[in-house]
């Protein structure tokens, strides 16, 4: 019996581990709105950073948590806008997102989880032109 | 007493966008629906099916947000992103914007009507609530502008029978406000949810309110009578007198009250439909008891925005969803 708990739980822990790395190589690329530089290469984000738990059902419940290089708020937010975006539109499983500042790494991190998490927050901020305009220059794809 | 929520039909109404909010009219017999496609559809059965009677595409130039019918069915107010409110009117079959209310400084979230008519009330991003004045010759006047809340205010409800309004913040309150000297003023805030408070509902006579949070819990307040029970105080008090916990896997975006039943409704962000029944409600009115009566677990593909009950037609249900869908539901307590 524990050697087939074993084997399952392993399988379903690899499993999860490959949920996440389909995460992380969807934000992996998203450039930073003010260097010219991804936010892997900043350390924005890593593939330790991404946590995926089961829902049910083929849906997943995806939290990731990044740590902004600088303390400016609303550059964290703009991180976070990005984030969202991006895995709202490239994520190809069903799933439920979490995305929060790394502890410790601001300030106000309890103001700014709160409006990254507000989906009525990010969908009107998408509706504003130029912060449209930002969050597109920092997820899209060269070859998009 | 297990009841069911059992599927009439299902529409993509608002494709490739989210539907933010779906309400009936006040006979039961259109559905308006509005969304992130800016754009607001008004839905009349047709034999069994919910057909689409009339698109408002040009209101609005961002997501509208809500839409509210007046008490009377001759209009329907939408309330957008835009920062606007349009005032529509309708005319047989046909919706002409008849005119747009101007002065928040960002999106407008919420908007609704007073039952006697008169009283209009929007809130938004702005942190503030504006109370508006309807005359006969349906001009429309700001009487009120309040700032009580220290963050965006997500909804606006007012008290089925009298003056009085609730709203729901961002700052995890809600407020109640009352006409005191020709002035609205907040005589009461509503301390107790631990994140935003998306959504309230007034039960069917008005004396609890019901509020969802996206701390994953429904709130009921009721309001205490204050000492020699004297209720033309101009004071408000309202406590906490049930919690309902552990039922809701995330954010609850919406919750509604049956005028006809008294059950009580939720829409929520792990994409399920649940309705709650009151325990035996004579045992003990400063502690009522709620069961989940029915829970359906998917009941959209997406997370659950709006949940509102038909006015005329007992168990008639409502809802829709970010995946631009809405749909129509038969609840039945005892199944």
């Amino acid at each position: 019996m524990e050697l087939v708990f074993g084997l399952l739980s392993r399988a379903w822990q690899k499993k999860m581990e490959e949920k996440a790395l389909e995460v992380y190589d969807v934000i992996r690329t998203i450039r930073d709105p003010e260097k010219p530089n991804t936010l892997e290469e900043l350390d924005v984000v890593t593939e330790k950073c991404v946590e995926v738990q089961e829902l049910g059902d083929e849906e997943y419940l995806i939290i990731i948590r990044f740590s902004p290089t600088v303390p400016h708020c609303s550059l964290a937010t703009l991180i976070g806008l990005c984030l969202q975006v991006k895995l709202q539109r490239c994520l190809p499983f069903k799933h439920k997102l979490e995305i929060y500042i790394t502890e410790g790494t601001h300030s106000t991190e309890e103001d700014i989880n709160k409006q990254i998490n507000d989906k009525e927050r990010v969908a009107a901020a998408m509706e504003n032109p130029s912060l449209r305009e930002m969050v597109e220059q920092c997820v899209t794809e060269p070859d998009d | 007493m297990k009841g069911a929520l059992e599927l009439l039909q299902r529409v993509s109404a608002h494709p490739d966008a989210r539907c933010w909010c779906v309400a009936w009219s006040p006979s039961g017999t259109l559905l308006a629906s509005c969304g992130g496609d800016c754009a607001i559809k008004i839905w009349g059965k047709e034999g069994d099916s919910w057909e689409c009677k009339c698109v408002m595409a040009d209101g609005h130039q961002r997501t509208v947000r809500t839409v509210a019918w007046s008490p009377c069915g001759k209009y329907l107010a939408s309330a957008s992103f835009d920062a606007t409110t349009c005032i529509w009117k309708k005319t047989n079959d046909d919706f002409e914007s008849l005119t747009v209310l101007e002065g928040h400084e960002n999106e407008v979230k919420c908007v609704t009507w007073a039952p006697s008519g008169n009283l209009l009330a929007t809130c938004s991003r702005d942190k503030s609530v504006w109370i508006w004045e309807v005359d006969e010759e349906d001009e429309y006047e700001c009487v009120s502008v309040v700032n009580s809340h220290t963050q965006d205010v997500k909804h606006v409800v007012w008290h089925p029978t009298q003056e009085l309004l609730a709203s729901a913040g961002y700052d995890n309150k809600v407020c109640i406000y009352k006409e005191v000297d020709d002035d609205w003023e907040c005589r009461a805030t509503l301390e107790g949810h631990e994140s935003t408070v998306w959504s309230l509902a007034f039960d069917p006579e008005g004396q609890r309110l019901a509020s969802c949070s996206d701390d994953r819990t429904v709130k009921i307040w009721k309001k205490s009578t204050l000492g020699d029970g004297e209720s033309d105080s101009s004071d408000e008090s309202w406590k906490c007198v049930c919690t309902l916990s552990g039922f809701h896997g995330r954010t609850i975006y919406d919750v509604a009250w049956c005028r006809l039943t008294g059950a009580l409704a939720t829409a929520c962000g792990d994409d399920g439909v649940r309705v709650f029944k009151e325990e035996d409600p004579t045992v003990d009115p400063e502690q009522p008891v709620f069961f989940m009566s029915a829970h359906l677990p998917k009941a959209h593909g997406q997370d659950v925005n709006c949940v509102s009950w038909n006015p005329k037609e007992a168990g008639l249900l409502a809802t829709c969803s970010d995946n631009g869908e809405f749909a129509i539901w038969k609840y039945n307590s005892d199944s």
